[in-house]
Order: structure tokens, then sequence, then C-alpha cells
């Protein structure tokens, strides 16, 4: 019986394997390499060797989608209908990433598209934190250590694209992976969590129908993030100040 | 110059009611404190757009000021001007009491002011906010030091060298208060390299004024004579630091004018701002410049202590209404990312963000000044801070 059953086992495990092997070769590459990104070893510091980033499609992006936004809410536990943040007003509750609608002065066009941290390589919110609350990981990864925040807000004053958000009320049901509370400050966390985990996406990118957001390693030139930067042209925001950003938009 | 001889103020029911409304005061501002913190800031009008507010036009203008008040000090020990002298150890004192109430302001409107013990043990160097932690730190010890110098008799020949080093590390203090603005290159609103030396001209006619007032103030309450010859000095100094303030106001705005990309925001301030265009037209420039010179210089009203005193009260609410123009119509103005178009979001790009202010942001902003005044109080009653006299035969042995 037991012999039996472990034959059955064997035979289910080779047509499994069979058919992942048959799926790998034919689906996309593009699908290969994310199967292949690796969990962190997260006892081991992040490494330079990578840096994160982000390309941001406006011409795929739909005036009034609010999907990556919503996807973020619900990843990282903040706003929506459901918010925690009770009593804070509109103008109070935090915002991870945002939807702007851009209208060029001089020619009407219209554009969409999210904003959110863009993860500098210079980041002014990490030159500013007085204690070293604000800081970027080696791979790029900037985030906020909530141990060490004291609430004085300089780095929001100091963002150049509001990146930032302070909790102004006591929360209750945060998400594990996001710890969020009462006077500290929060930004994007580019879902480290995910990319930690090796799963090499953002909620957002993942909720973007339209394939609009791609993640992914800009130091790898044969990631596909780094294969779009090489062959289309792409812009940072406020690049003037030259922050170096790990975010980047395509048509703007 | 005659030997000047320091005493402590009287105790009595003046001092204990003086301590007593203070004491009120400052009982109110902690509930008020007690209120925000307990609750956290939304009940405060701060928002995620105006970051900094009430509590932070109170507390710098504290701070600015401080560093101002030291200047009578200065004047006396590293300049050499004797007549300034007896002022130096009340002028040290009135400094290190503005730094307390305004970093308390501070402190206390922090999101987390539990955790105040790592900003004291976690710092980055990088951080323009953390080297001004070490200033103020600094300047208590230096300041502290300094007053020693003043008031021990065999540490007298130090002090000019102590003095010294106290006025250099003022002019850095100030510098640094006011590059916690300069240096935010990516708003428009600030972004501008001569917010440090304005910063400390500003400090020289906001330290003077409050300075002036708490001279005045605890002259009269004691009894003691105050005479024309240092009325006369203090007013001639507070005359050149208000037009000094004006003159570095109008070159900031001059400047901006000049680069397109700050057109925007210099129109918001001076033209289109609302509340933000009154307070800069009418309160920093009428009331914070021009009609404090019109006093100070109008010979019937220059000479007299009322009318110094009026000038000042005027210079100190001037002061208050430019730093609330500085930093909150800073961040009222929206931040452009991204020039030539027009932009909307839920989280408000491109428009005028609002700030309306609660009371226990006033109570906290209120409670720094008062409890200034309380150390102050307190300190000259215990220690031998203010001169008997500064009539005229103490103050100047030429005068008649």
């Amino acid at each position: 019986m037991s012999e039996s059953n472990q034959t059955d086992l064997t035979r289910r495990q080779f047509v499994g394997k069979g058919a992942a092997a048959a799926a790998a070769v034919t689906v996309a590459p593009g699908v290969l390499l994310y199967g292949a990104a690796e969990a962190r070893n997260l006892d081991q510091p992040a490494s330079s060797d990578v840096r994160w980033g982000m390309l941001i499609d406006t011409n795929k992006c739909d005036k009034g989608c609010n999907d990556c936004v919503t996807a973020c809410q619900t990843e990282n536990g903040w706003g929506g209908e459901n918010s925690n943040e009770k009593n804070s007003s509109p103008e109070q509750k935090a915002q991870w990433i945002r939807k702007v609608e851009l209208k060029d002065i001089s020619t009407g066009h219209t554009q969409s598209l999210p904003v959110m941290c863009q993860h500098c390589e210079n980041p002014p919110c990490v030159d500013v934190c007085p204690t070293t609350a604000s800081m970027k990981r080696a791979d790029g990864v900037v985030l906020v250590d909530r141990h060490l925040c004291i609430g004085c807000r300089f780095c929001m004053m100091a963002c150049p694209y509001k990146a930032r958000s302070f909790v102004h009320e006591s929360l209750t049901d945060q998400k594990a992976h996001a710890p969020r509370g009462k006077g500290c400050v929060e930004s994007c966390n580019l879902c480290v969590h995910k990319l930690d985990a090796g799963e090499g996406v953002t909620a957002c990118s993942v909720s973007c129908t339209k394939g609009a957001i791609t993640v992914g390693d800009l130091n790898d030139e044969k990631s596909e993030i780094a294969q779009q930067l090489k062959n289309h042209k792409t812009t940072q925001i406020r690049a003037d100040l030259g922050l170096n950003t790990g975010v980047r938009y395509r048509g703007i | 110059m005659k030997k000047v001889l320091f005493t402590q103020t009287e105790g009595g029911k003046g001092f204990y009611l003086l301590l007593a409304i203070l004491g009120a005061i400052i009982g109110v501002g902690l509930l008020g404190t007690f209120h925000m913190e307990h609750n956290g800031h939304w009940v405060t009008g701060m928002n995620q757009q105006i970051v900094w507010g009430i509590p932070h036009v109170f507390a710098i203008f504290l701070i600015v000021a401080a560093s101002g008040a030291l200047n009578i000090a200065s004047i006396g020990s590293v300049f050499g001007k004797k007549i300034y002298k007896p002022l130096g150890r009340l002028s040290a004192l009135v400094a290190i009491a503005l730094l307390t109430g305004g970093l308390a302001i501070l402190v206390l409107d922090l999101g987390r002011p539990d955790r105040l013990i790592i900003a004291m043990t976690h710092y980055n160097f990088r951080s323009i906010f953390a080297w001004n932690m070490i200033f103020y730190n600094g300047f208590f010890a230096i300041v502290g030091i300094y007053i020693w110098t003043m008031m021990e008799k065999r540490m007298n020949p130090y002090s000019a060298k102590v003095g010294l080093a106290a006025f250099i590390w003022r002019l850095a203090l100030t510098t640094a208060t006011g590059s916690i603005f300069g240096f935010l290159v990516a708003r428009q609103g600030f972004d501008a390299a001569i917010m440090g030396p304005m910063f400390v001209v500003m400090s020289f006619a906001y330290g003077l004024a409050f300075f002036w007032l708490v001279l005045n103030a605890s002259y009269r309450m004691t009894g003691r004579e105050l005479g024309g010859v240092m009325t006369k000095r203090l007013k001639n100094l507070l005359g050149v630091f208000v037009a000094g303030a004006l003159y570095f106001t109008i070159v900031m705005h001059l400047a901006n004018l000049y680069a397109a990309e700050h057109k925007g925001v210099e129109d918001f301030i001076l033209n289109s701002g609302g509340i933000y265009t009154t307070l800069f037209w009418y309160g920093q420039i009428l009331i914070g410049a021009i009609i404090p010179l019109a006093i100070l210089y109008y010979p019937a009203t220059g000479n007299s202590r009322c009318g110094v005193t009026f000038a000042s009260l005027l210079v100190v609410l001037g002061g208050i209404a430019q730093m609330y123009v500085t930093v909150v119509g800073g961040q009222a103005y929206p931040l452009v990312l991204f020039p030539g178009h027009e932009v909307s979001s839920t989280f408000a790009d491109g428009v005028i963000n609002s700030y309306s202010p609660t009371l226990s942001e006033f109570l906290l902003g209120i409670m720094g000044i008062a409890l200034t005044l309380a150390l102050v109080a307190v300190a000259v009653r215990n220690l031998r801070f203010m001169p008997a006299s500064l009539a005229d035969s103490v103050a100047d042995p030429h005068s008649k």
C-alpha cells in the first residue's frame, strides 16, 4: 500500500516537473528572469551589487486608473476606504503613492502617472535626518527606521517629491511587513519585503494590467528594466537636482 | 567708569505673582502639549503639506533671538565697548533662557518626544539639523562658562577670550539655523544661501528687541534706574540692526525675483498669497521694520524708554510674522515637480496648501516665551545678574 503510494507520488512529481520545464522553455524570457530572482539571506546585509529601481511608462498609464495606488494600500495597510487613520483629516492622511495628472500649459497635452518615493541615490531625506532614521540600503531602497525616527519631519521638508507622510494618530491593524505608527514618518518602501523574498516585483507593478510599471535591478544589464532604460529615452523627475533617482519615467 | 554693583532682585509678592502668572501660562501650554502628544498631531492644524506650523514659528524665533540677545555681552567684552559691560551678564542669561524656551517648544512638538535620547545618541553628521543640536548644546556650555567668567572675579581675565568663542559660536549657530531652510534646495520658497547670513542679521534685531523688553520691564518692576545714555545706545543699535534685517530681506527677494524659477513663489509671498502677503507687508515690513525705524529715529520717541519699548515690541511681533511667512508660507506654496505643467492629484499637488493652526499650537508656542521669562526671573532673583543701577552716572562717567 505504502509502496504504491510512493510510486504515485513520484509519478506526480515527474509530471509536475515536466510541465514546469515545458513552460519554462516556451514562455517569454522575461518570466525566466523573474523566476531566477533569489530571496535575500536576511542574516546578510543588502548588497550594493544590486540597485533596485522602477520604470514607469506613462504612455501605458491610464488617466483615472488607480490600481497601483489601491494595490499599495492593500499591500502595506494605509489609506483606502477602510483606512486605519480614523481621526485624521484628508489633508493629514498618509499617502505613499498618488496618481498625478499633468497638463502641458503651452500645448494642452495631458498625461497621468504615479508618483512615490523615487529612491534617490543621493536622497535629501537621508542627508537631513538628524538621527539616521532615514536611510538608504546598499541595494538602493530608501527606508525609514521606525525605531530611530523622532518625528521631526525635516525629511518631509527636504523631499522634492512630497513622497513622505507623517502618521498623525495611533494606529491598529498594521501589516507585519510594513510597520506604521503614530509620530513617525513613512513612505514607499519599494515593497522591500517582496524584493527580499526574491519576488522581484512590487504590489503596484503586479497590479498594473497595462504593464506600465517594471521593477528590477538597474545594475544587471540583462534585466528587463536595464534593457528598457538602455533602449528608450527615460526621464527622472527634477533631474536638475542631481539625485539620480531609482524611479524613472518614460514618456514625460 | 565707576565700579558697577550687581545685585539680586527682591523677592516679595511681586516676584511670586510674576512667577505664578508665568507658571500658569507654562502649565496651560503643557496641557496643550499633552493634548497634542496624547492624541497625535491630528488635533493640530498641521498636515502632510504644512508639516511645520505655529510651534516652529515660535521656536525658531526664540532660537534666533537667543543668539542675538548675546550680542550686548559680545559688544562689551569682544569689541571692548565698556558701556555695554554692565549688561553682559543679563545679556548672556537672556540668551540661554531664550534658547531653552525655543528648544522646549521644538522638542515638545516632535512626533516622538519620548525618543529625545535618540536625538542625542544617533547623530547624522550630514544633517544640518544634527549640527544644530551640537550648536545648541555647545551654546549652553560656552555661554554658561562666559557667565562664569563675568561673574567670578578671578575668572574675569578670561571673559574676553571666552566671549570671543561665544561670539563665533553664536554666528555659526544662527547661520546653521537659517541654513535649515536655506539648504532645502527642492523647495522654491526656501533654497537661498542668503538665508544663513540673513538669519544672523535678523537675530541681532530680534535678540536686542527681546533683551530691551526684558531689561526695561525688570528695571521698572524692581525700581532700578535706567538712564538716557544706555537707552540711547541700545536704541541706536536696535535701529541699525532693524535696518540691516530689512536690507537683507530686500536683497533676498530681489535675487529671487531675478531668477525665473522663483518668480512664482515671489508672486505668492509679495502679491497673491493672502495671509502670507498680508503678514509680509503689514507684519514683517511695516510693523516689524518701517514703524520701529520711524519711532527709533524720530527724536521725540527715539529718546524715550516708552518709545524704544514700543519699537522693540513691534520688532518682536514683526519677527514672529517674518517666521510665519518664511516657515509656513514657504510650505504653503506648492512644490514644483513638473515645470511648465498644470498638475493635480489626491495629495495636494499644484494647489496652495492650507493651514489653520489650533489653540494647542499657540499655547505651546506661548509656553516657550513664558518659560524664557520665568527662567530669567528666577535667575535674577537668585544670582547677581542685574546692575543695581544703570543711571547715566554709572553707565557713562562723562555724562553730566
